[in-house]
């Protein structure tokens, strides 16, 4: 036996001994929330990801996160909407995180460095038709080849890219990004035929022998109303109007033009219009500024360029060069009554912007496809009939914008897959929102967001050069850094550090950290003070 | 288009780490091989600030010691939830012998290291709040007055929490304790001038007295780093929040910590020679209620038969603070914390 010092009798011990997480009565337990980017994003992109991915300035790995979900981060950072921004914690604090800034400069990065998509999955064996080759169908026979089927991709018109080229003005994208990202796609293996109309969907696919269908035909009809008109008006349709100036043929429309709609498509045809050297672009809008449907971005920049609104008024007749207005007024539920108040706008020409319909005589006679209101019905899954028919984009009830699209061909794409392996698609689990009271945003340093820059006002109106510009690689990777992660560890140490108890293990790899339950008390501090609100405290069973 | 170099680190320096900066401008609590001198198994309670705030600040001395370190404590709770016989939770040397002598022994090991001639271990001496403004203020001012080459962490959470919060020389206005109960005209602890240990500390001319708390450790550990620089007597006195005492939930000590400097309550700064050298301005100033009615040691001031007239002496304090040590002026820009190019 050891010789112990005087009046001693125990061998000195750690205090390790002593295991004081049996005082416990909550548990610390790490959790990933869902940030509320990734929440809003149509495209189901897993924005916090590949921002966590691009802040030590990996850009390659930020944009291979991206693709996973989207394979148009270039086009995306120009015409998406990005209802990211909107949703972003950080807006709260300072200003949004300009995520749509990002993924356009990682987007661009990977067209100037030619990275390469992820290589198309083992074959299947299965053969999919995706019909229409706009945002919705591109996506879909993206995620398709990924999947491992065969895929066919058809489109009437004589270049693929839908509304994305024949709808979206090139001062908002540039064709030579819109054929880049488009190339990749096609570089996986997609059987591709264009100025190739379906009109029996049937036939098409018994004669090919596919095992499913996705239908992307989108809305090229311009939606009609009756204006009475004398005989040398000037009337034509927005989306024609926008496909003619897409293929280098613009119709002439005068000096003075009124543009009927509320929507982007209008706001998209008066700044055009003004390209194409009209001194007068006016919208006409039946309701006002509050109810308009046009994202509030695309108004400020036409109003920048010089284009008027005229709210609250209907057109009641055109007589050659002039129109007539009615003036309207709102009633208590937000709906525009006539006024009986006339007034007269001189126009040279007036182009129909009023929404657009979609032509489905392709499915005439299917079996089991419901239309309603002009557009097919749906499954969660994207599924149109039990045997295989799938439909997403414009033709399906949604918002109508490039992203909702691109979303759906990615559902559609998990659909089709889980009905040709003969079983429902399986959901994973979806975890709490990351809300701003989850976060302690002390720990954030303050910081304003970088701006991207925009071409003068005065000097865009009369070109079709691209409007917004891009960030440089320093203000891409600040703006990145000002993400908050919510929901989601981003390695600050914090929980490490302020335990009292030295209860939180630092791990080599992630996950990064892992709880020493033999001794965590459940104090809760590295909860209460996890910047991100990655942190759960549960009750212990008892 | 606006350009910012980019020296902006997502979190800047306000966390414990930050994978976006060099390993050598993170904490030493972010180091997975920190010495954690106070170690797990320890009885101190839930969210205990005190045994944070004690392995911050010895973790910190024994990096900058290269682990030549002795640790002389006073009696407290920092001594009996780390050593109930046979069990020790430090990882450091550690002595301890009587609750009012610690300075003194401090400055005996000191002495015999150096008739020894071990020049390179350094030594540190700790105590509660009540081990150093009352019991042992005479063996601590006698260090200072000597200046004995030690440095003195007072590890301050406002009473005497080990035997039951008893009010010290340190219990702030007002506070409730089981000594100054919440009754009559002036409910808790009297209104007198304090004892404001740091400036007495300074008062006596020593090369190094600063203050901290557990709510930026950034700071701390740079103050300790700095206090190892100097030989004699030093001193550093660290707010370390009391759940127990101070009625404050266990997930809330940094919080409360936290508010203590941006209500202005607690200054922190650091002198060198008797003269005020730095302060930690407030980044978000916030009134004494938010730091007051998240404890229950001051209840009494809120609520039906609430007293907004001692509130408002309390943020007289603050304020008075505010402008002696000048915490609101030239507040640090967020980004310039942190400097290195990536």
């Amino acid at each position: 036996m050891k010789k112990l010092p005087f009046a001693i009798t125990l061998e000195v011990g750690s205090s390790h001994a002593n295991q004081t997480g049996s005082w416990r009565v909550k548990r610390p337990v790490y959790v990933d929330r869902v940030p509320p980017c990734n929440n809003a994003c149509p495209a189901g992109e897993n924005i916090q990801s590949w921002l966590y991915d691009a802040e030590p300035g990996d850009y390659e790995t930020a944009w291979r996160t991206l693709v996973e979900d989207n394979p148009f981060p270039a086009v995306m950072g120009r015409i998406c909407y990005h209802p990211c921004e909107t949703a972003c914690n950080r807006a709260q604090l300072d200003e949004a995180v300009g995520i749509n800034s990002i993924e356009r400069f990682l987007g661009d990065l990977a067209i100037e460095r030619g990275w390469e998509l992820p290589p198309a999955g083992t074959d299947t064996g299965k053969r999919v038709l995706v019909i229409g080759g706009g945002p919705s169908g591109l996506s879909a026979a993206y995620h398709l080849r990924h999947l491992g089927h065969e895929t066919r991709l058809v489109d009437s018109a004589p270049k693929l890219g839908g509304m994305m080229r024949y709808g979206i003005p090139a001062y908002r994208l540039p064709r030579a990004v819109l054929d880049a990202e488009v190339e990749r796609i096609i570089g996986l293996g997609v059987d591709v035929s264009v100025d190739h109309a379906v009109r029996d969907i049937e036939r098409e696919r018994s004669e090919g022998g596919f095992d499913a269908v996705f239908l992307a035909v989108g809305a090229q009809l311009s939606h009609r109303v009756e204006i009475p008109a004398g005989d040398s008006s000037h009337i034509l349709e927005a989306v024609s109007l926008l496909h003619r100036v897409a293929e280098n043929d613009p119709p002439l429309l005068g000096r003075r033009v009124a543009i009927y709609g509320g929507g982007d498509t209008a706001l998209d045809t008066a700044r055009t219009a003004r390209r194409l050297g009209a001194t007068d672009a006016v919208v006409v809008y039946r309701r006002n500024q509050e109810h308009m449907p046009a994202h509030a971005d695309e108004l400020q920049d036409a109003l920048d360029e010089g284009v008027t609104m005229r709210w609250l008024s209907t057109i009641s007749r055109v007589d050659n060069d002039r129109i007539v207005i009615e003036k309207m007024r709102l009633n208590d539920e937000g709906f525009p009554e006539p006024t009986g108040e006339f007034e007269t706008l001189a126009a040279d020409s007036l182009v129909l912007a009023l929404g657009q319909d979609t032509d489905l005589s392709l499915l005439d006679g299917e079996p089991g496809v419901t239309i309603e209101d002009g557009v097919v019905q749906i499954s969660p899954a994207m599924s149109a009939a039990p045997n295989g028919i799938f439909a997403g984009g414009d033709a399906v009830p949604s918002e109508r914008t490039a992203t909702v699209a691109i979303g759906h061909g990615k559902r559609a794409a998990l659909g089709i897959d889980a009905y040709l392996a003969g079983h429902d698609v399986i959901a994973p689990p979806r975890s709490e929102l990351a809300t701003f009271e989850r976060l302690n945003t002390w720990y954030y340093a303050d910081a304003p967001r970088a701006h991207r820059t925009e071409l003068e006002a005065a000097r865009r109106q009369n070109t079709f050069d691209e409007v917004v510009g891009g960030l440089t690689e320093e203000n891409a990777l600040f703006e990145a850094r000002r993400c908050l992660s919510c929901g989601n560890c981003f390695e600050c140490d914090n929980c490490f550090g302020v335990c009292p108890d030295n209860a939180v293990i630092k791990l080599a790899d992630s996950p990064h950290y892992k709880f020493d339950y033999d001794f965590c008390k459940g104090c809760g501090i590295c909860a209460q003070e996890c910047p991100c609100g990655a942190i759960e405290m549960r009750p212990e069973r008892t | 288009m606006t350009t910012q170099p980019v020296r902006f680190y997502q979190i800047g320096s306000f966390a414990v780490g930050n994978r976006l900066v060099d390993q050598a401008d993170r904490t030493v609590q972010s180091r997975p091989d920190r010495s954690n001198s106070l170690d797990s198994g320890h009885r101190a309670c839930q969210g205990c600030g005190e045994a944070l705030g004690a392995r911050y600040a010895l973790d910190a001395a024994m990096r900058a010691t290269n682990g030549q370190l002795i640790a002389v404590n006073a009696t407290g709770c920092l001594e009996v939830f780390s050593t109930p016989y046979p069990e020790t939770s430090w990882r450091v040397a550690w002595l301890h012998s009587l609750f009012g002598n610690a300075p003194a022994v401090a400055t005996g090991v000191a002495a015999a290291l150096k008739v020894k001639g071990m020049h390179d271990v350094r030594v540190v001496g700790q105590a509660g709040d009540g081990g150093t403004v009352d019991i042992g203020f005479g063996c601590l001012s006698g260090m200072f007055e000597r200046n004995d080459d030690v440095l003195f962490i007072c590890y301050d959470n406002e009473a005497y929490m080990n035997t039951g919060v008893q009010r010290s020389g340190a219990t702030p206005a007002a506070a409730r304790t089981a000594t100054t109960e919440a009754i009559g005209p002036e409910p808790g602890n009297v209104f007198g001038q304090g004892k404001d240990l740091p400036r007495l500390a300074m008062a006596h001319g020593i090369a190094y007295v600063a203050t901290a708390t557990v709510a930026d450790l950034h700071d701390l550990e740079a103050k300790v780093e700095r206090a190892m620089e100097f030989h004699g007597a030093r001193y550093l006195h660290i707010l370390v929040p009391c759940p127990l005492g101070w009625g404050s939930a266990p997930s809330d000590t940094i919080r409360v910590a936290r508010l203590a400097h941006q209500t202005g309550l607690f200054p922190v700064f650091e002198a060198e020679y008797g003269e005020v050298t730095a302060v930690s301005s407030i980044r978000h100033r916030m009134p004494v209620e938010s730091y007051l009615s998240i404890q229950s040691r001051y209840a009494h001031l809120f609520g039906e038969g609430g007293r907004p007239d001692i509130v408002a002496r309390i943020q007289a304090i603050a304020d008075r603070n505010i402008l002696r040590y000048g915490l609101l002026e030239m507040p640090p820009s967020d980004s310039d914390r942190m400097e290195t190019s990536p």
